[in-house]
């Protein structure tokens, strides 16, 4: 029945509550499927951010502090934190829009709308980073030079994360029942209290899901800014710049400090996007 | 008053749904549409509810010319098949939207929530959400929903469609005792005779877009205007030159004034009744009758399989001469 784990001992009472209260009690083989999933996840995710955290503070927490007081560091991690949290923010309006528009609507020409969504996923990040440079950099053939200002990050991250919203949110609107659309509309609701009573809430979810990726991607990017933004210390250097440059200086330990805020960043900005989403889903 | 529908016309692109319909639908009656899928029923009730609209014709709801309102004005209460239940709404929440929607004082909202809970049978489900119920007891909730803003005609579409057989039968049952304590006008759209010669006071029989006849159950069943309208109001066989339906034959095992004699050749049984099929020994009809009888008769008469029989049409039988 369960699986063998003598190291558990004492979790066997705790099983034993758990199936009397109606919890599951594991089978071989899905005791089998955890243990796999279990060892896969820790190797590629939970080992290696721990080991950044530890490293972090393994210097002491002196370390730490002065990393983060180091205003050029202080300046990477604001524009960096700022920057995805207004892309993500434009994000979840346009990328529902499009996905709204990419499922409802009929229009020549979607088709390809479909595939060039998905470009910024396939292009290589320092790909996008040449395309960028060339259309809006100092030889820009639309006359828009936004190098090596906090505007070049803002566009580069807009890019790359343009595609997380429309392509979780799509899947999940066409899924919706249009009858449910229509009974609201026969109980009297207009267009808008369905929208914001109706639709939202079902979309909240997977809405929030993009976000989190959006901004994850975000705080991360390096490949497609790097070449745009010139990385201007105080003005358009971004974290994972930081990251690098602490690393070729042999400064381990405050690469690691940098590591593990943009850890708790994502790590807040997940929690706080799963809150806002439930709230939504609730209030319909 | 009730609903009048007056030279309404619909196509989907070259398919033409609706053609020239006139239909006066009574007040405080329940009517339904009958038909095949894809004879136009649903259609025109959506067309009543305004979630379509006609190509032209008009469309009056207890007097007021509805033709170009939308549906949220047009105050009508609608039954979907797959119950359109708001998935993150309780139960209570979704029958109570309508009448937010109305911006009614909020312990008038709770009033008539649990009133109309208590009418569905759904009073202690009011906290639950919808994937908590079972598919009968969510069509059930739509219906409290669709009633809580008292609608001028209530509309449902094969409202019990996505059921499972018993509880179809059961709900069927309860919506008509339901219709005789609220009054309200209701059409209903079936493809299930039976259904909609249980429930309805009146019937509708709606093919290819056309209104094939209007009646009571017990006009449309014994005298049906078309063939059409018999061969889809229940079985029907031929015997001879006329359509019948084959509870209406009797037969004999002895030579006798018969219209058509010939053998069994098949026997199926099913329940209290057996379907026979008679192939006439008259090659100028060679086609099988269908016949029914019920098992008792088929024990007295001594029938099987192979067994010479002689079919008239039973004495008061209905039938269609074609």
């Amino acid at each position: 029945m369960t699986v063998d784990a003598p190291s558990l001992a004492p979790g066997a009472a705790r099983r034993r509550r758990a199936r009397s209260s109606g919890g599951t009690s594991l089978t071989r083989s899905s005791g089998l499927g955890l243990g796999v999933a279990l060892t896969w996840f820790s190797l590629l995710v939970l080992i290696p951010l721990s080991l950044v955290v530890i490293q972090s503070i393994d210097g002491g927490w002196e370390t730490f502090r002065q990393t983060l007081t180091n205003p050029q560091t202080a300046a990477a991690l604001r524009l960096t934190v700022t920057q995805a949290l207004i892309v993500t923010a434009i994000n979840v309006v346009m990328g529902t829009l499009i996905a709204w528009v990419l499922v409802r609507d009929d229009f020549p020409g979607k088709r390809v709308l479909e595939v060039v969504i998905d470009i910024p996923f396939a292009l290589p990040t320092i790909v996008a980073g040449l395309v960028l440079l060339s259309l809006y950099g100092p030889d820009s053939p639309l006359g828009v030079n936004v190098a090596n200002t906090e505007r070049s990050v803002f566009l580069a991250l807009l890019f790359v994360t343009l595609p997380f919203v429309v392509r979780t949110v799509q899947p999940v609107l066409m899924e919706l029942d249009r009858d449910v659309e229509e009974a609201a509309a026969s109980l009297g609701a207009g267009r808008f209290t369905t929208l914001r009573r109706i639709i939202l809430p079902s979309l909240a979810p997977a809405i929030t899901a993009g976000a989190a990726l959006s901004f994850a991607r975000g705080i991360s990017e390096y490949g497609s800014l790097v070449l745009l933004s010139g990385n201007l210390p105080l003005k358009t250097e971004v974290a994972s710049v930081r990251i690098l440059t602490y690393i070729e200086n042999g400064n381990d330990a405050a690469a690691a400090s940098v590591a593990t805020i943009l850890l708790l960043v994502a790590l807040a900005a997940i929690v706080l996007l799963q809150v806002i989403s439930s709230w939504v889903a609730r209030r319909g | 008053m009730g609903i009048e529908i007056r030279g309404v016309n619909k196509n989907f692109g070259d398919f033409v749904a609706l053609q020239d319909i006139d239909l006066s639908i009574p007040s405080g009656q329940l009517t339904a549409l009958l038909g095949p899928s894809g004879g136009g029923k649903s259609t025109l009730l959506r067309i009543i509810a305004g979630l379509e609209s006609a190509d032209s014709g008009t469309i009056e709801i207890e007097g007021l010319d509805a033709t170009g309102l939308p549906a949220q004005k047009r105050n009508v209460g609608f039954v979907f098949q797959h119950y359109a239940a708001f998935k993150h709404m309780t139960v209570e929440k979704n029958v109570a939207f309508g009448l937010e929607i109305r911006k009614k004082p909020k312990d008038e909202v709770k009033r008539r929530v649990a009133e109309l809970l208590r009418l569905v049978h759904l009073e202690q489900f009011s906290h639950r959400l919808p994937a908590q119920l079972s598919g009968g007891q969510r069509q059930r909730m739509a219906l409290a929903r669709a009633l809580a803003i008292e609608p001028s005609v209530l509309l449902l579409d094969e409202p019990f469609g996505a059921l499972d057989a018993k509880v179809r039968k059961e709900l069927r049952e309860w919506l008509r005792r339901l219709h005789d304590e609220v009054h309200v006008t209701t059409v209903f759209v079936t493809h299930d005779q039976e259904e909609a010669l249980e429930v309805a006071d009146s019937l509708v029989v709606i093919n290819e877009g056309r209104i094939e006849q209007i009646g009571t159950p017990d006009d449309l069943y014994d005298r049906p205007a078309s063939e059409f309208v018999l061969s889809f109001l229940g079985p029907v066989t031929r015997l001879g030159d006329s359509l019948i339906r084959p509870h209406d034959i009797d037969f004999t095992r002895y030579e006798h004034a018969a219209t058509t004699s010939g053998r069994i050749t098949r026997w199926t049984r099913v329940g209290f009744e057996i379907r026979l099929e008679v192939t006439p020994d008259d090659t100028l009809h060679p086609d099988p009758v269908q016949v029914i009888v019920t098992r008792t008769e088929a024990t007295a008469l001594q029938l099987h399989e192979g067994a010479q029989v002689w079919l008239r049409p039973r004495a008061g039988a209905e039938a269609v001469v074609s």
